[in-house]
């Protein structure tokens, strides 16, 4: 299992009001939005780790932070989470401008645990928003780049315009890091890679004995990945993903995220494949 | 053939578990070439004559479309083989493909590969166990697209 997260504080029951003071807009459908204390700020949260966003009168949902802002005496002062609209309160999140004040909860769940891929190569797939909540690892190892072996970042998206980061992915490219993008749906002009994912994972740079995998995505997508790096030599429990499932209470309290013996609130959303391949296994397609 | 070319052939994880009496017999029918970027190899319906193991740079299979042009498909690269339509009748391709970027690779002549599958099975059958992976892996990737995960989830009740 990855590293399990701290213990809870009772405020973490209550949304914590917090002010947008910067909006992103990343693609069509998703932005980053930085956000402040306007009374308590929350713990510190650490890479893969999520809050409990409130839009007023709309609801709450699960959004995992997408960097983590240089903590002021062990708080959040900031925190930056990359949204995409996809229903009701993400939609509501989404439309959030500077000055709006939305609720916060957290920090909840496992964390990817950068700290044990010291000393390995790092692999990152992501699978369209699932860049989000890997970005805090990609930072977390580029800031300590030496303790590091290789880096490798595989991303694949919908369509050219659904990438994230992509100034960001270039700058991380240019500072040596292996860095391939493909996408299902080529639009015109486009030059890169078209395809699935799992197909940036045979000809990667890496040594599948010393590599920890860091893998978000939709389910199937890192399903076929997690297998995609087994098959290269990668082992089971070095291979992380991160879960989603529907959420309320965010603390193990409701069990409204149960997936077979785990709560993905409590238990997860980080969890290796060792763990994780029974309960997310789906019919052969 | 040359020493060179099956040394290439073999250096590429592809076709490097071939035994070496095989991997002679696969390279006896291959040559090396050097393609510009935006060369077509072939096109859709053609006949599937070759087959080529990637080197270096990157070949698209496309499809053309009334009215869009030739639209991508599904992109290969190095270490990878562009073609499989050669192994079964009627040997045309399904579709087109054309490079993206300068190209090194190794062509092999289909119909002389062909012969040396139905003259020596055991040559046959190795060529069909390295063949049948792509194949599957290629319809395997098809389908994964075709569930569109990326796409925004469509509206659902939650509990
Ligand atoms: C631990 C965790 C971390 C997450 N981190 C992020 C993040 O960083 N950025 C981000 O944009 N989203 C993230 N999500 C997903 C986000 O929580 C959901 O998109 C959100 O709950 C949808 O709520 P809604 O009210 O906007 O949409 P709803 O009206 O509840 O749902 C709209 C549609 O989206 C589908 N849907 C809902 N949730 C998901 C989901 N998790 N995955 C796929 N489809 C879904 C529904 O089935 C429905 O079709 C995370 C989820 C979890 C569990
Ligand atoms: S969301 Fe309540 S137990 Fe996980």
């Amino acid at each position: 299992m990855s590293a399990r997260a701290p213990a809870l504080e009772a405020g973490s029951a209550v949304p914590q009001p917090y002010r947008v003071i910067a909006r992103h807009t990343d693609t069509a459908d998703t932005v980053t939005l930085t956000i402040e204390p306007d009374a308590v700020p929350l713990e510190r949260f650490a890479p893969g780790q999520f809050a409990m966003l409130t839009a007023y009168g709309i609801g709450e949902v699960p959004i995992s932070v997408s960097a983590i802002a240089t903590p002021e005496q062990g708080r959040a002062r900031r925190l930056v989470h990359t949204l995409r609209a996809v229903g009701a309160v993400t939609r509501a999140l989404h439309a959030a401008r500077p000055g709006d004040v939305i609720g916060a909860r957290g920090p909840f769940g496992t964390t990817w645990d950068v700290a044990s891929a010291v000393g390995h190569d790092v692999v990152i797939v992501a699978g369209g928003i699932g860049l989000a909540p890997l970005r805090p690892v990609l930072h977390a190892v580029l800031a300590d780049r030496p303790r590091y072996g290789r880096v490798v970042v595989l991303i694949g998206g919908r369509t050219p315009a659904d990438l994230l980061y992509r100034e960001e992915m270039a700058k991380i490219s240019a500072a040596g890091a292996e860095v391939a993008v493909i996408v299902d749906q080529p639009a015109d002009g486009w030059t890169g890679q078209v395809g699935v994912v799992t197909t940036l994972i045979p000809p990667a740079h890496f040594d599948p004995d010393r590599t920890v995998a860091f893998v978000c995505g939709p389910e199937i997508m890192m399903r076929f990945t997690a297998q995609a790096l087994i098959a290269r030599g990668v082992p089971a429990p070095r291979v992380r993903v991160s879960l989603e499932r529907n959420m309320r209470c965010g603390v193990g309290w409701c069990g409204h995220c149960q997936l077979g013996p785990l709560l993905v609130c409590r238990d997860g959303p980080v969890i290796d494949y060792a763990h994780s391949e029974p309960l997310i296994s789906v019919r052969e397609l | 053939m040359s020493a060179d070319l099956t040394d290439r052939v073999s250096a590429l994880p592809f076709f490097a578990g071939l035994a070496p009496r095989l991997l002679r017999q696969l390279c006896a029918e291959g040559r090396l070439v050097r393609y510009p970027a935006g060369k077509r190899l072939f096109g859709e319906g053609g006949d599937a004559d070759r087959f080529w193991l990637i080197e270096d740079g990157s070949v698209a299979l496309d499809l053309r479309v009334p009215g869009r042009g030739d639209q991508v498909i599904e992109t290969l690269g190095a270490g990878t083989v562009v073609g499989w339509s050669w192994l079964h009748p009627p040997y045309r391709w399904s579709f087109g493909a054309a490079t993206r970027s300068p190209v090194q690779a190794v062509v092999f002549a289909a119909a002389a590969v062909r012969g040396r599958c139905d003259t020596d099975p055991a040559f046959g059958y190795a060529m069909l166990r390295l063949f049948t992976p792509v194949i599957t892996e290629r319809l395997q990737a098809t389908r994964l697209r075709l569930l569109d995960l990326y796409a925004t989830p469509a509206p659902a009740g939650r509990s």
